[in-house]
């Protein structure tokens, strides 16, 4: 599936589609979007990448295992789940706001964590399968 | 977590100390540890030691309360209640438990699992303390579940044994069937009370006692506590469970955790104490337990065989005398905890010790072990001595208290009376034949090689079997401390004081009769191979087989269910869920038949959700009917992406792109599956294509009926509110669908992406990991 056009094209969209499915991941607690979909977003930038160019140098790209970034978001989730319990000695998951607002993010708070976690699952899990089952069928 | 630190009681950080040293004998690992394991026997040591310096608080009558929160919002808390009940328990478990520790480090000295062992058994410990401390009843079932899930364990640690492993599954499934019910009981408990503290709940006792619901609560409890200390019909797992290391068949099947059961039908005898049927249920199967395990105790040859026997007999007694349930009786039930917990645990001990020095367990191959064991051999007559009740060992005191209570015991003195009267002399039969027999007459030629024990298996023993004599010969020391007091609190009426010496009376007279009968019984009857045999054929009536026929018969049902449901092919799996869907939503239509078609609502239709419409009917035919794989596969995309759309129509907008994005990555996963498969192959046969088609179309036009009619159902607006009203005050977000999942159901996409996390990990070992030829 060697196409130029699609290679040179998705070398553009790749990084516009990453940026994107940030701005889908913080723009998640006010307007349509969130941690999930903007994992999914992110995934689907990388595997069109990897349809375009083949599988190896999108590896080559990304540079670690897709399947890192599952514990690391699992923790970054947890972390943000357990913080209300240990700074603040809240319930799990209570939603713990940085006061001030912040330009172009907005209001911070461990939702926003949590919804970064969510989104490193989703990205890692995706990559992981697709690129296995590309790799080994 | 640090503020959770602080809250945390010193009781707590006692109960966890054993789980944590569980753990961390997994980074010593088994090298270092052989070198240093008497060291573990610190930690119960330690424990006793804490536990003992409550003993003048207690005895003065105080109740110490410490309490941890755990699941507040649920009314589940840490709450650990020390009283003399508890201490009692807690102090056997402790002291019992450091003396098996010290035990074991000889014993399975050339094992190369000791170090699991140590883990397993302070896992075990650490519930058991947990489960008689424990003041609320939900963490009551955890650490009883602990105990019951750390003694398959250690019942299966000799793990390459099948028979080991059978009991071990036969003993978790039965006491497991009893944690089940101990957890219903506890559910139902804290419903009707309001409460899931123990102590709380006796407010109102009579809850317990009227109303349609005390019958279930009554036999949820008896069901748990008579499949946990094995009275009948559920003794059998315990001779089973004697297949545990021998140290372990002393701590744990006739020190401890058997009495769990007569542990908290003590703990909630006062909460029934105004339920009839309480009582007589008890002395019914305590009776029939008592019977039945002290006769089966004629007809075995394995000195464990034995003990195991008489411990359920000894387990029947406590639970017949708890159903007597007067001060007395309940008096005579704490004291023959601790007078069997010392003979038994002594005896068992013994047992080992010859088991280790002569290789063999067979009492009819045993005799004149003494000229090896001297020491060991004193043990053993001390503890036969307090097993049969002979003055001045605690049995005795024991005993009296026994044939006190029954003679006191109202309408069928006579009847009870002669119940123990025969069970007890049983019991110094075995108490004489496993302690006695093996050391006396002359040694075989077969055991001329029997190596001597050193201190450490002969010390605990000995130990044990003293303490039998030194409470004999003070028993107001008991009593001050424990019976007295619990008695008391259990039965509401001042105990009996504890003496050794009663005078020449009608209880003397029975005492003498029973140690008469028990020796003459000792000195006539021979255990021999023919007898177990004999005994042998009657199993097809037991209770044993009957259940065993009956998990047969279960598990045969079990696999003709799943290989009609599982059969592995996704179709089928579809098949079924679709047909039992449209199966459930036909009756539903065919019961109230109703249309609710609106003519208003076609006409209102737009024009692009029309195009919508032809555009997702046309894209199933062709995924129908197409003939290739990838082409079938984009039609579904097409299918998917309509889908798209209808949900940006109607404002979902979130929705819709989580679809587009699913339905991408979806396609592209076909792809690339099928990409490598033959282009062209007919997919199915005709019949089953019309048979699959029916029921699409079936499921498809009721589920329409239904979706219209919850349409025009007036559509509770509850939730929605509750979001719409409060997902800005309470979670600062705007979006509703993101703040219900990163903050209303956190928890909900918490355990969500662990699940896609074990899902992927699944996908990488099945594709990625292949075995080794020489690992197939």
């Amino acid at each position: 599936m060697k196409s130029i056009i699609l290679s040179s094209a998705s070398n553009y969209l790749l990084p516009l589609l990453l940026l994107f499915s940030v701005f889908v991941l913080l723009r998640g607690h006010y307007l349509p979007g969130g941690g999930f979909i903007g994992g999914l977003i992110a995934s689907i930038a990388f595997i069109l990448h990897a349809f375009a160019n083949g599988l190896k140098k999108t590896r080559y790209l990304l540079r670690i295992h897709p399947g890192f970034l599952i514990p690391v978001g699992l923790t970054v989730a947890i972390l943000s789940a357990v913080a209300p319990m240990i700074f603040a000695d809240l319930p799990l998951l209570t939603g713990l706001w940085y006061p001030d607002e912040i330009p172009v993010i907005g209001k911070i708070g461990s939702a926003l964590f949590f919804d970064t976690g969510v989104y490193l699952v989703v990205v890692g899990v995706s990559l992981t399968i697709i690129f296995t089952i590309s790799e080994t069928v | 977590m640090l503020l959770f630190l602080q809250e945390m009681s010193t009781m707590l950080f006692a109960i966890l100390s054993s789980f944590i040293f569980a753990l961390v004998l997994f980074f010593i690992g088994q090298q270092r540890f052989e070198r240093f394991t008497w060291l573990a026997s610190l930690l119960p040591l330690g424990l006793f030691i804490y536990f003992a310096q409550f003993i003048p608080a207690i005895a003065n009558g105080d109740v110490i309360h410490f309490s941890t929160k755990w699941v507040p919002s649920l009314g589940i808390n840490l709450d650990f209640q020390l009283d003399g009940l508890s201490l009692l328990f807690t102090l056997l478990i402790t002291g019992i438990g450091s003396l098996v520790f010290i035990y074991s480090k000889e014993y399975l000295k050339e094992n190369n699992k000791l170090l699991r062992f140590y883990c397993y058994l302070s896992v075990f410990m650490g519930a058991m303390l947990g489960l008689v401390t424990s003041n609320n009843i939900i963490s009551m079932f955890v650490f009883w579940e602990l105990t019951s899930i750390s003694s398959f364990f250690l019942i299966s640690f000799k793990n390459t044994d099948k028979e080991s492993r059978k009991s071990a599954l036969l003993a978790l499934s039965i006491t497991g069937l009893g944690g089940l019910s101990l957890l219903a009981f506890a559910v139902l408990a804290g419903q009707l009370t309001g409460t899931y503290t123990i102590s709380e709940m006796l407010t109102n006792p009579e809850l317990f006692a009227q109303g349609e619901l005390s019958i279930f609560l009554l036999v949820f409890l008896l069901l748990a506590a008579f499949t946990k200390s094995a009275q009948f019909p559920f003794h059998f797992w315990l001779p089973g469970a004697m297949r545990a290391p021998t140290p372990v068949s002393t701590y744990l099947h006739s020190a401890t955790m058997v009495k769990a059961g007569v542990y908290l039908l003590l703990r909630f005898s006062p909460h029934f104490s105004l339920n009839e049927y309480f009582g007589t249920i008890l002395i019914i199967f305590g009776a029939i337990t008592m019977l039945y395990a002290a006769v089966h105790t004629l007809f075995r040859t394995d000195l464990k065989g034995i003990l195991a026997y008489s411990t359920i007999g000894a387990l029947g007694i406590m639970v017949f005398l708890i159903g007597i349930g007067t001060a007395e009786a309940i008096t005579a039930a704490i004291i023959f905890i601790m007078v069997h917990a010392l003979y038994k645990a002594s005896l068992f001990l013994v047992t080992g010790t010859i088991d280790y020095g002569a290789g063999t367990r067979d009492i009819t191959r045993l005799a004149g072990l003494r000229k090896f064991m001297l020491p060991l051999s004193i043990a053993g007559l001390l503890a036969a001595i307090s097993s049969a009740g002979i003055p001045p060992s605690v049995g005795f005191v024991g005993k009296d208290l026994i044939y006190e209570s029954t003679l006191h015991a109202g309408l069928n003195a006579g009847l009870l009376t002669t119940i123990a009267l025969v069970t007890n002399i049983f019991m110094v039969f075995a108490g004489f034949i496993v302690g006695v027999k093996p050391f006396i007459g002359k040694l075989p030629e077969h055991l001329s090689e029997t190596e001597k024990p050193n201190f450490i298996l002969w010390g605990p023993p000995i130990l044990l079997a003293l303490l039998g004599v030194v409470f004999g010969l003070f028993p107001g020391l008991l009593g001050n401390l424990f019976t007295d007091n619990i008695a008391a609190k259990l039965s509401g009426v001042e105990a009996p004081h504890l003496k050794l010496w009663h005078g020449f009376n009608f209880i003397f007279l029975l005492s003498l009769i029973t140690i008469g009968a028990g020796l003459l019984l000792y000195v006539l009857w021979k255990p021999s191979k023919s007898k177990e045999t004999f005994i042998q054929r009657f199993d097809v009536l037991a209770p044993k087989d009957l259940i065993i026929l009956f998990g047969n018969l279960f598990s045969q049902l079990s696999i003709f269910l799943t290989r009609l449901f599982q059969n592995g092919y996704l179709r089928r799996y579809v098949m079924i869920l679709l047909v039992i869907l449209t199966v459930v939503l036909g009756i539903h239509i065919f019961i109230n038949p109703r249309v609710f078609l609106n003519i208003e609502q076609i006409k209102s239709l737009d024009w692009n959700e029309i195009i919508i419409c032809i555009i997702m009917f046309f894209a199933i035919l062709f995924t129908v009917f197409s003939k290739s794989r990838l082409s079938a596969v984009a039609g579904l995309g097409i299918v998917g992406y309509a889908m798209c759309f209808i949900f940006v129509f109607y404002g979902a907008p979130d929705l819709a792109m989580t679809q587009f994005t699913i339905d991408t990555l979806t396609v592209i996963l076909f792809v690339l599956v099928l990409y490598r498969l033959p282009k062209y192959l007919r997919m199915s046969n005709p019949t089953n294509r019309i048979r699959d088609g029916i029921i699409a179309l079936t499921f498809g036009t009721f589920m329409s009926f239904i979706i219209v009619e919850i349409m025009n159902e007036n559509p509770v607006k509850n939730v929605t509110e509750f979001y719409s009203e409060n997902a800005y005050v309470l979670a600062k977000g705007k979006n509703i669908v993101n703040v219900i999942l990163v903050d209303f159901r956190g928890f909900d996409t918490m355990i969500e992406i662990i699940v896609l996390s074990i899902a992927a990990i699944g996908v990488f070992a099945l594709l990625k990991l292949y075995l080794k030829k020489h690992e197939k």
